[in-house]
């Protein structure tokens, strides 16, 4: 599989304080990778890196096998990497279909906004990542959608956007259970067309049911990197976590 | 079933604000209609009205988007009457009215520039900023007119008086240039990019921001377009009154924002009705004039002003809280 993005030994540093330290992670097209980590392992670093918030101090940044030089938030969202911010940067009191095409409105000359094909491209991308309620369409107000749903609508903002690789920041956070499965739904249909999430949570149980592969991070330095098949149980990938940030 | 719920439901989504102001107006208009029948006929009340009701309109309409915009401004009141004074004063010195009327818009445009970037630039209170220069510019005004009026009846002869305020067939124009600017607005604030970005620029500036929307701009240019429709009210009022009064338009401050908020636009901004303010514009205007044609003593105006802002204020509770 072709890795879209690749970190080799990558370094940063704020002031005397190392962040990163020569920490190399990459992602294959279609996979989810999940990045597992205490806090202050250096995971928040790790992602403003990816997506172009901070220059590496040192090492590489290779995008489909081509080495970038300055690496910036405009290159990464130019190789299709967006991220879903954690407090999913949506308007609640606007539709679902405004939301989606924030900033980013299809419009005639003059500024005016094609509107009947934004709802007709919105409804075709809330559907493509799973959206089955009736009750939802295009129009519907995003304040009146649960968290999980929400995710979705930013999950379908990114595919929007021509994300290749989309950054989910703990998108479980404080979601029911119930809301929990519809954002692996999303996320397994976006691995169905072939785009790939980089997953980040706090929750074991949560990265472990929806990643194919394991990054753990600690203290800056990617300290292990495993394969789902490695791992039988959400139990065995703590403990595994566990004997490797206590021997590093 | 559910998808018709549905579709009721993103309807109401949409307008129910404005279906709500709909409602107020009405019973409005019915209790004059029971209180004084006779009067209510006589068609020179409306016409009073109407002579009004455009200088309004293009006072309140902008102060929508801005108020959408999660930001609000006082010193449009003010606006009005420097504008006018510039467009008054052109026209005395002998300078063609309607290079007189571009130079009142343009002076209006950038009061408001100004009065926005004070605000966005520097993160002053869009209220007490606002309340600042709604002074000062009113102390410019007074300073410079000495508190003289200016009398401009040459105006009388000029396309331009009966273009924009002239009677055709017995219909004030203003009332057909205040409704083309309505449709204007209606459509730049649902189905143009700079309307929906006032939306999201005050539903949430920060993810406005992070989407790639210039959240400074956006609210400069609000800012601005208040100060376009002050200096257009301003310029008709002058225009029909044939005179420029230093205090005008100050009259206006707060019935102008009552329109606005009895109309269903929120406080809070990311929402906003230019169909519910026209009924807000109606329920002050007619307000101000049914209270008389009852026969109630006028001294009741500012009361029953009070109590239907409030009511109205209240009813608009029922279409929801701010959704967060």
């Amino acid at each position: 599989m072709e890795k879209i993005i690749e970190l080799k030994n990558v370094t940063k540093r704020f002031g005397g304080i190392t962040a990163l330290n020569k920490a190399s992670l990459y992602v294959e097209q279609g996979e989810v990778v999940g990045l597992i980590g205490d806090n202050g392992a250096g995971k928040s670093t790790l992602i403003k890196t990816l997506v172009g918030v901070y220059g590496p101090d040192e090492g590489e940044i290779i995008i489909r096998g081509n080495k970038v030089l300055n690496w910036t938030a405009l290159k990464a969202r130019e190789s299709g990497i967006e991220t879903v911010f954690q407090d999913r940067a949506l308007c609640p009191q606007q539709s679902i279909v405004w939301n989606i095409f924030m900033g980013k409105e299809l419009t005639y000359p003059f500024g005016f906004v094609r509107e009947k094909e934004q709802i007709s491209e919105a409804n075709r991308l809330i559907r493509e990542i799973g959206f089955t309620s009736k009750l939802i369409d295009a129009e519907s107000p995003v304040g009146n959608l649960s968290g999980g749903e929400r995710q979705g609508v930013a999950i379908a903002r990114a595919i929007y956007n021509n994300a290749e690789l989309i950054i989910l920041d703990e998108p479980t956070n404080a979601l029911s259970l119930n809301e929990t499965q519809k954002v692996f739904e999303f996320v397994n249909n976006v691995k169905k067309s072939n785009r790939s999430v980089l997953f980040i949570g706090h929750n074991i149980y949560h990265v472990y049911d929806i990643s194919d592969r394991f990054v753990i991070l600690d203290r800056g330095e990617v300290v292990h990197q495993l394969n789902k098949e490695e791992v039988k149980t959400p139990e065995e990938l703590m403990k595994i976590m566990r004997d490797t940030i206590k021997k590093h | 079933m559910n998808k018709e719920k549905s579709i009721v439901g993103n309807i109401f989504h949409k307008n129910g604000r404005a279906l709500g102001s709909m409602g107020y107006f009405i019973l409005l208009m019915l209790v004059f209609l029971i209180g004084a029948p006779e009067a209510w006929m006589r068609p020179s009340l409306h016409q009073s009205v109407f002579v009004m009701l455009p200088t309004l309109i293009f006072l309140v309409i902008p102060l929508v988007f801005l108020v959408a915009s999660g930001e609000i401004d006082l010193s449009f009141a003010s606006t009005y009457a420097v504008a006018a004074y510039v467009f008054a004063i052109m026209v005395k010195s002998g300078i063609d009215p309607a290079i007189a009327i571009l130079a009142g818009i343009l002076t209006g445009a950038i009061i408001g520039a100004l009065v926005g970037a004070l605000i966005v630039v520097f993160r002053l209170s869009s209220l007490v900023a606002s309340l600042g220069m709604l002074f000062l510019l009113r102390g410019v005004i007074l300073l410079l007119t000495e508190s003289r009026s200016i009398t401009i009846m040459e105006i009388d002869n000029h396309w331009t008086y009966s273009a924009l305020v002239g009677n055709f067939y017995g219909f004030p124009m203003q009332i057909f240039w205040a409704s083309l600017f309505v449709i204007y607005c209606y459509y730049l604030f649902s189905k143009h990019v700079f309307g929906i970005h006032i939306h999201h620029v005050g539903d949430n500036s920060v993810s406005a921001e992070q989407m790639g929307i210039n959240v400074k701009a956006v609210k400069i240019k609000a800012f601005m377009f208040v100060g376009i429709g002050a200096a257009i009210g301003g310029i008709f009022t002058t225009l029909i009154t044939y005179t420029f009064f230093p205090t005008q338009g100050f009259g206006y401050l707060l019935l102008a924002l009552a329109a606005v908020f009895v109309g269903g636009t929120p406080y809070w901004g990311g929402l906003g009705t230019i169909i519910g303010a026209i009924f807000g514009v109606g329920i002050i205007a007619y307000m101000e004039i049914g209270i008389i044609a009852i026969g109630w003593s006028g001294t009741w105006r500012q009361f029953f002003n009070g109590l239907i802002i409030l009511l109205a204020l209240l009813g608009h509770r029922l279409h929801g809280e701010r959704v967060r």
